[in-house]
């Protein structure tokens, strides 16, 4: 059996962030110092990758105003701004991207993560996780409702905070699509003064992770919705199995 | 009102969404039981390989360090391979033998683990790879996640005659790709340890 796959466009790494970013501390003693080796010719290892139809995903895997409620006394809905978050993956080529991955963590609405690590002094929310995960549709289509998180402060700078922010992972159609970011909300006056959005040398490219206000999504008298699109690396060609 | 669509050029290819951390909490999202969340009904996890699995079955464990030396508690990997035909297995299924795509994370021991079969050796245009399997590592300070990939040292005449392998313009720096035996429980057991920057700092690819 012999299977072929599609080529990438190159990742284009000025766009991206370079590794070694010394206003984000962190990343100081975690970047390669050494150049990247090329891979010119991209071999079946990096033009394939998952497809998860396999992956039995839950009734509330994307509905995280229900997935951490609790049962008995302390049932109830999550504190916060009630919003759905949605939009679509699509490629550099504008293609929908239909069937993938789509998943996302976040902090609950007082900038408190639910995990072990968190010591921020805002309480955890009893009916909040911050776990979510869906597969797009055929048109690349993925929705969520959550509530929408709050800033924290994270030790940095002298006083550094993080713009209320969603992560959120994607795989793509192979493992040269393969990206993790973050989602911030269109407004927040905390967006330029964030070390971690700085990375990013061009504002175009930090416009990218930018949710709308989509007041058409939005639900009267229930939530606001925010749309958040992912453009992933374009597929130059699809080939199929012989 | 601005877009968040951005040309590439005139020819209008968007550019790609750009990349940020996964951050110290990617467990939450990506890793449950290490941030203390519950299974859901399904998890992507380190078990590639199950009982019935075609190939031999190994261990493949690792650490991540950073440029001081220090332990990388907070990295994810996941790792993406062929069966043991030397064939991607695109289909994900938890409930099959083997599937060829797993997440780890460094959290409780400081190593990733991984349950998995070797893969065999994938056709590259009529040559060979030999036996790897593809690593992501993602963490806190890292803005754009790190690709490299795992070779095994007892694949010696495979590892000589492997194109990509012998892309890396240095002995030394190649021998970074090569996972080490070590005395394992049931089953062999390879270690790689992935280090982000310093003397013995890991081959990572562009692709
Ligand atoms: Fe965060």
């Amino acid at each position: 059996m012999s299977q072929k796959y599609p080529y990438f466009l190159a990742r284009d790494r000025a766009w991206q962030p370079a590794q070694y970013t010394p206003g984000y501390k962190t990343s100081i003693t975690r970047s390669p110092k050494q150049a990247l080796v090329s891979i010119q010719n991209a071999s079946p290892s990096e033009r394939s990758g998952p497809v998860f139809d396999g992956l039995e995903i839950g009734q509330y895997d994307n509905d995280l105003l229900m997935n951490f409620r609790t049962e008995g006394t302390q049932a109830g809905l999550p504190i916060g701004e009630r919003i759905i978050m949605h939009g679509r993956v699509i490629d550099q080529f504008g293609k929908p991207v239909a069937n993938t991955l789509v998943e996302m963590w976040q902090a609950n609405s007082g900038g408190r993560y639910r995990h072990k690590k968190d010591n921020y002094l805002a309480p955890l929310d009893p009916n909040f996780g911050g776990v979510g995960r869906c597969m797009t549709d055929a048109d690349g289509r993925y929705r969520f409702r959550t509530v929408r998180p709050g800033p924290y402060p994270w030790p940095n700078g002298i006083n550094t905070w993080r713009p209320a922010h969603i992560h959120v992972s994607v795989m793509g159609p192979s493992i040269s699509t393969r990206l993790i970011t973050q989602m911030y909300f269109e407004g927040d006056p905390l967006i330029p003064l964030c070390p971690i959005v700085q990375v990013l040398k061009d504002p175009e490219a930090v416009e990218t992770m930018v949710a709308r206000l989509d007041m058409a999504m939005s639900k009267p008298m229930d939530c606001l919705a925010y749309r958040f699109d992912v453009v992933v690396r374009g597929a130059l060609q699809t080939y199929f199995e012989e | 009102m601005y877009s968040q669509y951005k040309l590439q050029d005139d020819t209008g290819i968007l550019r790609e969404t750009a990349s940020q951390t996964s951050g110290p909490f990617v467990h939450i999202g990506l890793a449950l039981e290490i941030a203390g969340f519950a299974s859901r009904e399904d998890e992507i996890w380190q078990d590639l390989a199950k009982e019935g699995a075609e190939g031999e079955h190994i261990e493949l464990v690792g650490r991540v360090y950073d440029g001081n030396g220090e332990l990388v508690h907070d990295a994810l990997i996941e790792m993406w391979q062929a069966d043991s035909h030397g064939n991607y297995i695109a289909n994900f299924n938890n409930k099959k033998p083997f599937s060829g795509f797993g997440r780890s994370a460094c959290a409780i021991d400081g190593d990733f683990h991984f349950n998995t079969i070797k893969p065999g050796s994938v056709d590259f245009d009529g040559k060979l790879m030999a036996p790897h399997v593809n690593i992501a590592v993602f963490a806190r300070g890292i803005n754009l996640h790190l690709q490299t990939r795992a070779y095994f040292e007892d694949e010696q005449a495979h590892n000589d005659n492997c194109p990509i392998l012998n892309a890396v313009p240095s002995l030394a720096r190649r021998n970074t790709l090569i996972a080490v035996k070590e005395a394992g429980n049931n089953q062999p057991r390879y270690r790689f340890d992935i280090y982000l920057q310093g003397d013995n700092e890991t081959v990572f690819f562009d692709f």
